[in-house]
């Protein structure tokens, strides 16, 4: 459902046309888990800013921390080499975060979907449902040279 | 606020009173040592109490259904108390909500467990 790639940077194309988008964070975390406070801490001064409401907040936070802990645990594996790149964009109608990290990436036709039947006892796997349920698009793609970009996308105003 | 448990006996129910956040780390961990000791202990009756539960992420839920299965693995029953608005959401939109049994009154839950 929300699961889709895109054929160039999602963000940067954001930023390439005449959306009045404003890049107001792009930042390297290490990769640990205090990462995933302070990332999730700094997007969410962004929203507030915006003027997202406590719930919206609470569904961007939550968002940023499932897709921060992937990118730290799974594409990381908290390598203290390998950074996640994290950029916040906004414009008049939409608040975009990309977290990229540099692991080796995965192939999403092999995430299980988490409500299967055979999938609903899992310890793991519903971290980018949750995005999906969270925020209005999600968008995932190979990074280059390696890793995943995540683009969270939560529209601002009478759309959201 | 990181998490904080409590664990008390009412009658041959363990009750777990959970507050602050169960998310990746100390929080989910905690809460699988405790549930972990309880089963150990050979508790069958355990009844989690998420009341004061502020933030859950799906580490948390991760560990809310592994507890679910060791205890049933045990034997035993794990149900769940006071679930805050979030958590209740986490829980359905995940379609977790009907695998728990999940009471809103303490007294009704412990007589559940009969």
């Amino acid at each position: 459902m929300f699961y889709g790639s895109v054929s160039s940077y999602a963000l940067d194309w954001f930023m390439a046309v005449d959306t009045g988008a404003k890049k107001v964070l792009d930042q390297d975390y290490p990769s640990t888990l205090e990462s995933v406070d302070l990332a999730e801490g700094d997007i969410l001064k962004a929203a507030e800013v915006v003027g997202f409401d406590e719930d919206d907040q609470h569904k961007i936070g939550m968002s940023v921390r499932e897709c921060m802990v992937n990118a730290v645990v799974h594409g990381n594996k908290y390598n203290r080499n390998k950074s996640v790149h994290v950029s916040v964009s906004t414009a008049a109608d939409k608040f975009m975060i990309g977290i990229t990290d540099q692991g080796e990436g995965f192939d999403l036709q092999e995430v299980p979907d988490p409500l299967h039947d055979n999938n609903l006892l899992r310890h793991s796997g519903r971290g980018l449902f949750l995005m999906g349920a969270f925020m209005d698009d999600v968008k995932v793609r190979r990074a280059e040279p390696s890793g995943t970009e995540v683009t969270l996308v939560k529209n601002i105003g009478p759309q959201a | 606020m990181s998490v904080k448990l409590t664990t008390r006996q009412v009658g041959d129910v363990s009750v777990i009173d959970v507050s602050g956040r169960i998310t990746l780390g100390e929080g989910s961990s905690a809460l699988r040592d405790v549930l972990r000791e309880l089963t150990a202990k050979g508790n069958k009756k355990i009844l989690l109490n998420l009341g004061e539960v502020t933030y859950i992420d799906s580490s948390g839920i991760g560990e809310l259904v592994s507890g679910f299965t060791t205890v049933a693995n045990q034997g035993g029953t794990l149900k769940l108390l006071s679930l805050t608005k979030r958590v209740k959401d986490l829980l359905q939109i995940t379609k977790l909500y009907t695998v728990f049994d999940v009471h809103e009154d303490e007294a009704h839950a412990i007589r559940s467990f009969a």
